[in-house]
């Protein structure tokens, strides 16, 4: 049914571009009015929290939804109003899906069959893709039989048996327990990479997500709030939400009182001295009301009053975390806001602040970022 | 390509509509439809004729003559006899499922509380007995309780009794085969309510101090409500109209409705009050079985 | 815990003597040389050569064994369709009303549906002039109603619980939503299929009253046969058909429980 076609992700740099699609069940509005352009070759997550749309979006992309409105162009073609089973999409599922009373072989076989190719043709292509997620061995076996990383390998073998031009993974970790996920993430990337396909994953892990994908879009009530690469998403989140939803952030809330073209400085009540980053914010509307975002990777503790009059604040330690690599602080301040901060375990036995000790907080002036509440 | 696909959706759309017509329209004509015919036939008259009854609508001088006669809900009701077996019916309905659910729950319980490879035999045991013939273990009752039968003999035996206790024919045995041939419809939805409790529940509220008993009382009880009620209407709706035990184990003395409406039917070739009677059945258990329908339904509607 | 537990116990297996102490009686009395059936006269199988000289018995267990196996068919075929309906595609106009058509006839009194069904067949005579007459095709229509209802309680059970996610991988594996049907879907749920095929043959099999109401001449299943047998009183010819039918159903179920364990076990060891 899909006429091979002369590839065209030149044409405007986008293999696959979602444009304005929304999509309601009864009043509910799952997906709200997003587009999205995935360049060949990518590895595309969408990460939001259940009920985020990213889910929904995925099964569109599948064609197990249809959307209300809006386009879906795979390879220069608008496949909305394409049944499932003529799209060039194979998906892998959370479950797996695999079908309990075929073998391996006939699983991977079962979508090369569908399209009627000939018999020889499809026993090589089960061969080598079964040598391509190493499970030669178990070619003869029923899914029962396997355990959750074998399962998952097979799963994936199956989706990628029909040369798909876009893969889709739904949860693909959601199965398996911690140990074998991290294991397994970078196992996935590695048989994707090395087929070249351009994948589409849903997660709701951030570390899944950061550790798999080139590029991510941040999902929530049904739109997109930021996408970009992970370092973009994590160093320079656009808003408050983005900001959030990857990491941890120290947050002040506050008035721009110097806005100048190389710095600004922030006025906040929620710590004792002003708030200065070392670019401008250059904001044309009236209000000035801001947040001042700071990782707490990127601030130090000492025991001495820093210099200067910006960006530092003095507290009481109120709880640690020792986490091994790192610590993780919880200073109190004065007016009782609790402010995180990490400590590098690189000695094994330092001198470091300890509970109920007076600290101060610092941070240089690139480090914070400035956003709109 | 949109053609293909237009016509493709519709061809899906008319496929859907087959799979539901069929089975509807199956059950319509060979359930629904009949129901509806007794309701025609009970209000015609006997007659001798192929078939045993008067035509409600005849044609007579070009126009429809509507002949309903009311004549045997009239001798229903003043026949003391039919309302002593309606009566009688109900309440031995009534009186086997709760002796199905005394004897059922516990069973119940104890099959969804052993380890889930025992679960299955004990289940397979349950069963296997209603997948042999049910009118040949209503008829091994009779063997064993006849005044010469098994239990008498082993009752003098042991020197319980000298003279042999008439058992067969009397309300008694209906009793004891009702409950014989009906446990398993309990025992089924009790279990599969049962099993579906989290175990830690009981164990949280022996934990906060709860005796046995008063945690069986408050929170296992209360949960199993939906199997209990399936249960029941299992037992209970087709029991009012059971015909077969009260026929095999009741002797002429049980005065059942089911044995009524066989009689009027095949004894009496008296179709339009058999109908009349079935029609009566139906409306006393339309309540129960609207309650059991909507149990079912909610069942159904469950881990969807 | 350990108190209920020994008194649920105790209930249990009373229960379950209660369930099978009257099936052994029918056994070891099926033995007995004494046509009287309650006094032990010595072992004997003479019996059970009566039962298969007894040709009337035998054409009814055939007839029987037929309609069963035709009832059983149909029962399966619409209780799919029906499953179908009722689980995959949402709410649909007439989906309550199918609901209730599917759960009434479960509780129904046999007497019920046996008057109703025949006064139908005798109406339909009436003004279609079909069917010319009752007998076997009529017993199949009504046993194939109920065991359509009974086979959907089961399939559609299975039906509910299956993940969803299997016929989309097949459809989105290339499969049309027939052939994911077809390929996947039935194998998969073909254990439940065979349980809802033997309910409804066995419900056909064990049908009495029913079968009383909707057949005619010369159309006598087995339960007939024997309903009729028995009102007369106890027959030790009775007493061996009943071991037969003992036997048979254990050994069918003996068989599928350790096939169903042999499965399970394999699965797991391959596994470890």
């Amino acid at each position: 049914m899909i006429e091979p076609s002369l590839s065209r992700d030149g044409v405007d740099g986008h293999f696959l571009q979602i444009k304005s699609i929304v999509k309601t069940y009864d009043d509910v509005v799952a997906v709200n009015d997003v587009s999205l352009d995935i360049a060949k070759g990518d590895i595309f997550a969408l990460l939001g929290a259940s009920g985020s749309g990213k889910s929904t979006l995925l099964r569109m992309l599948a064609g197990f939804e249809t959307p209300n409105s809006g386009k879906i162009i795979l390879d220069g073609e608008d496949i909305v109003s394409l049944a499932p089973y003529r799209r060039p999409i194979n998906m892998m599922f959370q479950s797996y899906a695999l079908f309990p009373h075929m073998t391996v072989e006939q699983n991977i076989a079962y979508g090369l069959k569908q399209d009627r190719m000939p018999k020889a043709m499809i026993a090589d292509k089960v061969v080598q893709m079964l040598r391509l997620v190493h499970m030669e061995k178990y070619a003869k076996r029923k899914p029962e039989q396997l355990s959750g990383g074998q399962r998952q390998r097979v799963a994936l073998a199956r989706s990628l048996a029909k040369s798909p031009k876009l893969l889709l993974l739904d949860e693909p970790m959601g199965a398996l327990d911690k140990k074998l996920r991290n294991r397994m993430q970078l196992e996935v990337v590695d048989i994707i990479e090395s087929v070249g396909v351009t994948c589409v994953m849903v997660t709701h892990d951030q570390e899944e997500a950061m550790t798999m994908a080139n590029r991510i879009a941040i999902m929530e009530e049904g739109s997109i709030v930021q996408s970009g690469t992970p370092r973009d998403i994590y160093e320079a989140p656009n808003s408050l939400q983005a900001a959030e939803f990857i990491g941890s952030m120290n947050l002040f809330r506050g008035a721009i009182a110097v806005d100048a073209e190389d710095h600004a400085v922030i006025d906040s009540e929620e710590i004792n001295n002003q708030l200065y980053v070392s670019y401008g914010v250059t904001t044309a509307i009236e209000d000035k009301h801001v947040v001042f975002a700071v990782r707490p990777e990127k601030t130090l503790i000492s025991r001495d009053q820093p210099q200067g009059e910006y960006n530092w604040c003095r507290g009481v330690v109120h709880d640690i975390a020792y986490l091994g690599g790192h610590s993780v602080y919880h200073i109190r301040l004065d007016n009782g806001k609790i402010l995180y901060s990490f400590m590098v375990n690189s000695d094994r036995f330092a001198d470091q602040p300890t509970w109920e000790e007076l600290v101060y907080v610092y941070w240089s002036d690139d480090s914070g970022l400035v956003l709109r509440p | 390509m949109k053609k293909v696909t237009e016509r493709l959706k519709r061809h899906a759309e008319h496929g859907k509509r087959w799979v539901i017509a069929v089975p509807t329209l199956w059950l319509m004509l060979f359930f629904a439809l009949p129901f509806l015919i007794v309701l025609k036939i009970a209000f015609a008259e006997s007659a001798i004729a192929i078939p045993p009854y008067t035509q409600l609508l005849t044609m007579a001088d070009e126009a429809f003559d509507l002949h309903v006669y009311f004549g045997n809900f009239i001798f229903l009701s003043e026949d003391a006899l039919y309302l002593t077996a309606y009566l009688n019916s109900l309440k031995m309905a009534a009186i086997s499922t709760f002796l199905c659910l005394l004897i059922g729950y516990p069973m119940a319980y104890h099959i969804a509380r052993a380890k889930p490879s025992t679960q299955t035999v004990l289940l397979l045991l349950i069963l296997l007995p209603s997948w042999t013939s049910f009118l040949i273990r209503i008829y091994a009752w009779i063997g064993i309780l006849k005044s010469n039968g098994i239990l008498n003999n082993a009752l003098m035996w042991l020197g319980v009794v000298d003279q042999p206790l008439t058992i067969l024919n009397t309300n008694v045995a209906v009793y004891i085969g009702i409950v014989y041939a009906y446990l398993p419809f309990m025992i089924l939805p009790l279990y599969a309510n049962l099993v579906k409790h989290d175990h830690s529940l009981i164990e949280a509220s022996q934990d906060l101090g709860a005796r046995w008993l008063q945690s069986f009382w408050r929170i296992t009880f209360p949960l199993s409500r939906n199997g209990i009620i399936a249960g029941s209407m299992l037992v209970f709706i087709p029991v009012v109209g059971e015909y077969v035990i009260p026929e095999l184990l009741g002797g002429t003395n049980s005065l059942v409705i089911g044995k009524v409406l066989w009689q009027e039917f095949f004894n009496n070739r008296d179709w339009p009050l058999a109908s009349s009677l079935a029609l009566i059945m139906l409306l006393l258990l339309m309540l129960p079985i609207h309650f059991f329908r909507k149990y079912q339904e909610k069942e159904w509607e469950e881990g969807k | 815990m350990k108190p209920p537990i020994r008194f649920s116990s105790v209930m249990f297996w009373f229960g379950m003597a209660f369930l099978y102490l009257p099936m052994l009686s029918l056994v070891i009395y099926s033995f007995n040389s004494s046509r009287l059936v309650t006094v032990w006269a010595g072992w004997s199988t003479k019996w059970y050569g009566e039962l298969f000289r007894d040709e009337g018995l035998m054409a009814a267990v055939w007839r029987s064994l037929e309609v069963a196996f035709w009832s059983a068919n149909t029962a399966v075929c619409l209780g799919v369709l029906a499953s179908v309906a009722l689980t995959r595609f949402g709410r649909f106009r007439g989906r309550s009303m199918l609901h209730s058509l599917v759960a009434a006839p479960l509780v129904m009194p046999d007497v019920i549906i046996g008057l109703s069904l025949l006064l139908l067949f005798v109406s339909m005579t009436d003004v279609l002039g079909w069917p010319h007459q009752r007998g076997l095709f009529t017993i199949w229509i009504a046993h194939a109603t109920f065991g359509t209802a009974y086979a959907t309680v089961v399939i559609s059970s299975r039906l509910k619980e299956l993940d969803r996610s299997f016929v989309e991988a097949a459809m989105d594996l290339g499969a049309t939503p027939v052939k994911a049907f077809v390929q996947v879907t039935l194998p998969i749920i073909m254990p439940a299929l065979v349980s809802a095929w033997l309910l409804a043959f066995t419900l056909s099999l064990d049908d009495v009253v029913i079968a009383s109401f909707v057949s005619g001449p010369g159309a006598t299943t087995l339960p007939i046969e024997v309903f009729s047998s028995v009102r007369l009183g106890v027959s030790p010819k009775i007493n061996a058909l009943a071991t037969l039918i003992i036997l048979i159903v254990s050994l069918v179920t003996l068989v599928a429980w350790w096939l169903s364990r042999r499965k399970l076990k394999r699965d797991k060891f391959a596994r470890s």
